[in-house]
């Protein structure tokens, strides 16, 4: 069983709870999402509490932080995307942080299972769903059909466009889902791959190295994408408050 | 963890081991805990959210804004006291440049009064000088006047010594004085 790669993402009930016939438990899946909103909010928190003009090496990151999104935010939904800016910089810190935590040996990831990715893409397209009908009514719609297309041609863009916007939350949340379990299934291997290795014998022990070579390669790697998965999702919502803020493209 | 959790997950992956051959028994597909898994996720999101949007992003806005507000006050002042660097600057070479005229009028003025001074004084002088030229003239005239009276005089005598030694006889007076007249004209 330690070296099934599976484990890792088993979900484990630390307090079983159940309503009416629903499991509602506190899991280890909790425990980290826990200790992901704890670990992120004390750092923003206390880092920044010195308030200092001339910032710390701390209250420095948690600006660099804070800036990276803004920016983000502005280029892609311009300055009256900031109206969102305290849920893009949740999801982007929550979900940075989730990845990162899942990074240390024996974490859960609790962005590896494809529930809460779909639930924070569908926190994201309900948002510009809603905030785009509420703000635009019917022209809303215009989003399906790009100005300037001539009409016989809308009749193919249209559909195509409707079927794109539907499968933004399941390409959002397959994406993040995917890279975090895939990297994590990979390192998994690998570093099994060195204790199989190393029980055949002094050949084994050495040729060992190979994938203890890979497994430290990929650790980095995996940093990168925790990194990059977080960015990739807060740029991709973004670019979809963008489209609640301005439909006609 | 506690002892009996772990229990529970061995126990959990004991019942699901032999579905994974399957498919359905892939955690990340296994939807008896997705209820659980969206309760925790918007209770803990939800929190997340409320102390970002109350206390970490203002702070964080707080700090960017007053940094920004701080350097821009510290540019105008700066800009200020340049301008204030640069009027003084103005003042001080006006104060200069009046400076330097007035001294040029001063040395002008005193100029023009030593000339004025000087222009009186010599022609005063040259006054002076030509008063005494005349009378030194004057005193020539008069003593040329004297001295030719006299070469008539003197001319007369040796005319009539002359005219006695010539025709033994002195001639008159008034023949001399005609003579003589008109031989000096």
């Amino acid at each position: 069983m330690a070296n099934d790669p599976i484990h890792q993402f088993q979900i484990q009930k630390l307090f079983p709870i159940e309503v009416g016939g629903m499991d509602l438990s506190f899991t280890n899946s909790s425990l980290f999402m826990v200790l992901t909103v704890a670990a992120a909010s004390a750092f923003l928190i206390f880092s920044t509490s010195g308030r200092g003009l001339v910032p710390s090496r701390v209250q420095s990151v948690s600006e660099m932080a804070y800036e990276f999104v803004a920016s983000m935010l502005r280029s892609s939904a311009g300055t009256e995307g900031m109206r969102f800016f305290p849920l893009v910089f949740s999801l982007f810190m929550f979900v940075l942080v989730a990845n990162l935590l899942g990074m240390f040996p024996y974490f859960f990831t609790v962005t590896s299972h494809i529930i809460v990715t779909f639930a924070l893409a569908m926190l994201v397209i309900l948002t510009v769903t809603i905030y785009g009908l509420l703000r635009h009514g019917m022209k809303f719609f215009h989003l399906f059909a790009p100005a300037g297309v001539p009409p016989l041609l809308l009749l193919i863009v249209a559909p195509i466009e409707v079927v794109s916007f539907l499968s933004r939350p399941i390409s959002l949340s397959v994406r993040l889902f995917a890279n975090m379990l895939a990297g994590h299934i990979t390192l998994k291997v690998f570093a099994g791959f060195i204790v199989s290795m190393g029980a055949a014998g002094i050949a084994g022990a050495a040729g060992a190295i190979l994938p203890l070579g890979m497994t430290v390669a990929l650790t980095a790697l995996e940093f990168l994408v925790a990194f990059l998965q977080a960015y990739v999702f807060t740029v991709l919502t973004c670019m979809y408050l963008n489209d609640a803020l301005h439909p006609s493209h | 963890m506690a002892g009996d959790a772990h229990t529970n997950a061995e126990h959990n992956t004991e019942v699901h081991i032999p579905e994974s051959e399957h498919g359905a028994g892939f955690p990340p597909f296994d939807a008896t805990t997705y209820a659980s898994q969206i309760l925790w996720l918007a209770i803990t999101f939800g929190f997340f959210y409320w102390i970002m949007k109350n206390v970490a992003v203002p702070r964080i806005a707080g700090i960017l804004e007053d940094r920004e507000d701080r350097i821009a006050g510290d540019l105008s002042e700066a800009n200020r006291l340049k301008e204030e660097t640069d009027a003084a600057i103005a003042a001080y070479e006006q104060a200069l440049a009046e400076a330097r005229n007035k001294a040029h009028g001063i040395a002008q003025d005193t100029r023009a009064k030593l000339k004025t001074d000087q222009d009186a004084r010599r022609e005063k002088a040259e006054a002076d000088l030509s008063e005494k030229l005349k009378e030194a003239e004057a005193h020539i005239a008069g003593l040329k006047t004297e001295a030719l009276s006299q070469i008539g005089e003197i001319a007369g005598e040796t005319t009539s010594a002359l005219v006695e030694q010539l025709i033994g006889k002195a001639p008159t007076k008034t023949d001399l004085t005609k003579a003589l007249k008109s031989a000096m004209n």
